[in-house]
């Protein structure tokens, strides 16, 4: 089954200079946001906002002041401290779901592209397995068994990413060990080990890490739904998603509370696709020779 | 030249921008062709005679810039609008590409490749179309036409596949038919058998032909005259009998010699062109040909040689120490 | 084309056996156990080993599997323990839902994606291309709950057009039917199409520069009979791929879209036996999807090999 659940989508042969130029601007402006939310994030705790869980009965949906500098919601929260530490529950997930994705996936796909044979089958055939469910649907099933926690979230997206990776890394690794470098360490007597870490990993991981920035946009957006549905994050924690899915509960009246996390989750999401894509874009070799 | 030209090229200057410049493919060609006879359009790759055919047949890429007249049957193609243009074409203008491997659309059936062009031009129903193409195939030598209709080009050879492509060009009894190196791709064995099929079928219809390849020996019985193409000019033009008999380019005769013979001695190194074609996005200012040329002089590198009339009757060259020696091969 | 069949029917199989395999293992050895869930507040030590017991739960887990992929094989995938009803009931009332949202949602998709493809292929490196390609490329990062609100905002709070829930079947009132869709539809169709549209134009692209294009204008044909028919076939090979493989994606997706426009299809059922605990449903329902899933792909595999006479005649 050739499924992957990222878009490797064929990129555009515009003339390449306008290009680069165009996309130069909004790749800085990408990285700007990204290195904003996540500062803001990291200093949340020191940060002198009012807290995200105290009540206001008297002020709830209450307008943009010099207090709630975006309103409180439908429980008096000020949805200010609410958007940055949301911020902080989607990034947390959204970043390290990928890195076991990336570790694993990566580790087995560069294995497998290397020694090739049984243990390639193998891991390609199992992975084919887990591809045959539709993530989304994977993850909300065993969320269901193993409990809503942060950490059981971060496992269970994790491991839905270690296909992509395992694609990924065993792709570039089936081109890499033909070329010249690895056939000369190879004749030069070089351990597996030492050809692996030395010669094939460093070459490996910069697709990796775009498919990682990638993944990451991907992440966010599953676990955004899973809480959205109320099935992420448990309460009173309060991720991205499940302030939209509360905010959708009074969209007649104050659609605010639904839009400014959405908005929040669409830039960040927009960005890390951004920043991936141009770093993919710069790593595919049929680009690259251009 | 005999009767009233059906094609007259005047001034035709192509440009089509790259990344290092404007590249001048085409470079002020004047040219004329009377019905029913063939002009050959001779020269190496990257010379510039296929991107005149696509010129003639206003099918250059988007960006190319055109300028100069095509006279087709007294219409200049340059400014005829793209609907009239588009009803010319099959019925005034055909063409058969170099490669019948990618010609062909790989998932239409022969039979809808033939059909839809006879349907468009000709007001044929639907059963007298499919007639009229398996008469079309088996007329280029395709046996059993009736099934080839149904399969796609993939299951015939190359061979089959360039008389299926000729059948296409002939199927609206074209004027004028463009045949764009039409047995490169070719097997030897196939590349005779294609060339005279053209010429069958030519002499039948009694329709004015240009063919272009980069060997002269294939024009050599087969065309009324020779245009040979250097760096985006003619450089040489003549009757085929009198080019043959009197060349006076010594480009002409490089690509004569280049031609490996029959009747040469096993291990005979191939006469190659020494040198490779000048980059036409930074023209010289003297002959384009001078830094290969034997008989280079001072004159050469300071300036171009105009397309000049020789003493023979339709012979025009262009060099400042033109051959004076007859070539004497009888091709 | 047989022995091409046969190849990817074979390979089917362990497929599917991994996948049930799999299916069984999560309900089985993760945490939750059913004893504990059907009991819920009653659960005393000695009721709960009576009834695992009486369910089987206390045998090894190879023959617990063997049991269960038996029932299975004959159709059998169990009974919710809440309502009565036997997995297989749940699953084909809600199907026609969920095919129809899919349905609409791919159409949708097509609908748009198709002819910007087309237009932008044409004018690629135009302003009206980078403007729809922008478009496209900021949609990617739309995930459809984000859309689904929009959508409702607008349609349903602000102009009042459409139905915010809500469902009629289509045996009752056609329209009404395709009146409750066209929102849940809108939404995975607006997620799908930048997709689509992204793979046909960079496909479409790369066809316009092929020789038979330049011959199919040689020919005098229609520009749009060169477009729609000599580039738009040879360009759609990757689409009908990606559009299967975005099935995966859209399944997801019809989960959260039927939760939020309260559509009952097999997405909903999915949630509900989530949110009730009720587990038996919930691995018939995933079983279900899974296998589903791996037969779609099958069958795009299929169409793939029919669209291309090259691999129809065995010569790729």
């Amino acid at each position: 089954m050739a499924t992957l659940e990222l878009d490797i989508a064929e990129d555009v042969v515009v003339s390449p200079a306008r290009r680069s130029r165009k996309l130069g601007l909004l790749f800085w402006a990408a990285i700007g946001w990204l290195v904003f939310v996540l500062l803001v994030a990291i200093l949340a705790p020191v940060l002198p906002l009012p807290s995200p869980t105290d009540m206001d009965m008297l002020e709830r949906r209450g307008p943009i002041s010099a207090l709630h500098w975006l309103g409180t919601d439908a429980l008096g929260r000020d949805e200010f401290a609410r958007l940055i530490f949301g911020a902080r529950i989607s990034l947390t997930v959204g970043l390290f779901a990928p890195i076991i994705g990336l570790v694993i996936g990566g580790a087995l796909g560069l294995l497998a592209g290397y020694f090739r044979g049984r243990f390639e089958s193998f891991v390609v055939g199992s992975m084919d397995v887990l591809l045959a469910f539709p993530p989304l649907i994977l993850a909300l099933a065993v969320t269901a068994y193993l409990g809503q926690s942060i950490l059981n979230l971060t496992c269970i997206l994790g491991v839905l990413g270690i296909p992509a990776f395992m694609r990924v890394a065993r792709a570039s690794t089936l081109t890499l060990a033909r070329r010249e470098f690895v056939i000369a360490a190879q004749a030069l007597g070089a351990t597996h080990a030492r050809i692996i870490i030395r010669e094939l990993l460093p070459n490996v991981a910069l697709p990796l890490l775009a498919f990682f920035l990638l993944g990451v946009a991907v992440t966010i957006v599953v676990e955004g739904a899973l809480s959205f549905l109320g099935l992420g994050v448990p309460p009173p924690i309060s991720s991205w998603g499940s302030m939209i899915g509360e905010g959708r509960e009074s969209l007649e009246v104050a659609p605010m509370l639904a839009f400014i996390p959405a908005i929040a989750m669409f830039l960040t999401v927009l960005s890390f696709n951004l920043v991936g894509d141009t770093l993919r874009a710069l790593t595919d070799p049929r680009q690259g020779a251009l | 030249m005999s009767g009233p030209a059906l094609l007259t090229i005047e001034d035709v200057v192509v440009e089509l921008p790259t990344p290092r410049g404007n590249l001048r493919a085409v470079d002020h060609v004047d040219l004329s062709l009377g019905a029913g006879r063939t002009l050959g359009i001779v020269g190496e790759s990257g010379c510039g005679k296929t991107m005149l055919s696509r010129a003639i047949l206003q099918l250059l890429p988007k960006k190319a810039k055109l300028s100069g007249r095509v006279i087709f049957d007294g219409q200049d193609l340059v400014r005829l609008n793209a609907e009239a243009l588009r009803r010319l074409r099959a019925r005034g203008i055909a063409v058969v590409f170099q490669d019948p491997m990618t010609s062909l659309n790989p998932v239409l059936t022969i039979g809808t490749q033939l059909v839809e062009t006879l349907q468009e031009h000709l007001e044929l129903d639907a059963a007298a179309a499919r007639r009229r193409s398996a008469e079309l195939l088996a007329a280029v030598g395709i046996p059993a036409p009736e099934q080839r209709l149904s399969q796609y080009p993939h299951q015939l050879s190359g061979g089959m596949r360039q008389r299926v492509a000729i059948a296409i060009a002939l199927s609206c009894e074209p004027k004028l038919l463009i045949a764009d190196e039409p047995t490169t791709a070719l097997d030897v064995t196939i590349q005779a058998q294609i060339l005279d099929l053209l010429a069958r079928e030519q002499r039948r219809r009694h329709m004015a032909m240009i063919l272009i390849t980069h060997d002269l020996g294939v024009v050599a019985g087969r065309a009324d005259e020779v245009a040979v193409m250097y760096a985006g000019r003619v450089v040489e033009r003549a009757p085929t009998p009198a080019l043959f008999k009197n060349m006076h380019m010594p480009y002409t005769a490089a690509l004569l010699a280049a031609i490996p013979k029959i009747e040469a001695a096993p291990h005979t190194p191939l006469a190659a062109i020494p040198g490779r074609p000048p980059d036409q996005t930074r023209p010289l200012k003297g002959c384009s040909f001078a830094p290969r040329c034997r008989n280079v002089g001072d004159q050469c590198l300071r300036s171009k040689p105009a397309l000049t009339t020789a003493e023979t009757e339709g012979h025009c060259y262009a060099c400042f120490h033109p051959l004076k020696i007859s070539a004497g091969v009888s091709a | 084309m047989l022995g091409f069949v046969a190849r990817r029917l074979l390979y089917l199989l362990p497929v599917l056996l991994a996948v049930s395999l799999l299916t069984f293992l999560i309900a089985s050895l993760l945490p939750g156990d059913l004893a504990y869930v059907i009991l819920g507040d009653q659960a005393t030590p000695d009721k709960v080993a009576a009834l695992r017991h009486d369910m089987g739960l206390d045998q090894p887990i190879w023959w617990r599997y063997l049991g269960w992929l038996g029932h299975v094989l004959v159709g059998d995938f169990g009974r919710s323990f809440r309502t009565g009803q036997t997995v297989l009931q749940a699953v084909t009332e809600r199907l026609p839902v969920s095919f129809e949202l899919m349905l609409l949602a791919e159409l949708g998709a097509l609908i748009i994606g198709i002819p910007l493809a087309i237009a932008c292929a044409v004018r690629a490196g135009s302003a009206f291309d980078r403007f729809v390609t922008g478009t496209a490329f900021s949609m990617l990062s739309v995930p459809a709950f984000l859309s689904a609100i929009l959508l409702i905002y607008f349609f349903a709070v602000e102009l009042r057009w459409l139905p915010a829930t809500g469902y009629v079947p289509f045996s009752e009132d056609p329209l009404g039917n395709l009146r409750c869709f066209v929102l849940p539809a809108l939404t995975l169709a607006l997620g799908e199409w930048p997709v689509l549209m992204r793979v046909l134009r960079s496909d479409m692209i790369a066809t316009l520069q092929e020789d038979y294009i330049a011959m199919a204008r040689a020919k005098g044909l229609k520009p749009s009979r060169i477009l729609l028919v000599h580039a738009l076939k040879p360009s759609s090979l990757t689409l009908v791929t990606v559009t299967g493989i975005n099935i995966g994606r859209l399944m997801g997706g019809t989960v959260i879209v039927e939760s939020i426009f309260a559509l009952p299809g097999i997405g909903r059922l999915l949630l509900g036996s989530i949110y009730t605990r009720d587990l038996i449903i919930l691995q018939g329902v995933v079983l279900c999807v899974a296998a589903g899933y791996v037969l779609l792909n099958f069958i795009v595999d299929m169409l793939y090999a029919v669209l291309d006479p090259r691999i129809r005649h065995g010569h790729a």
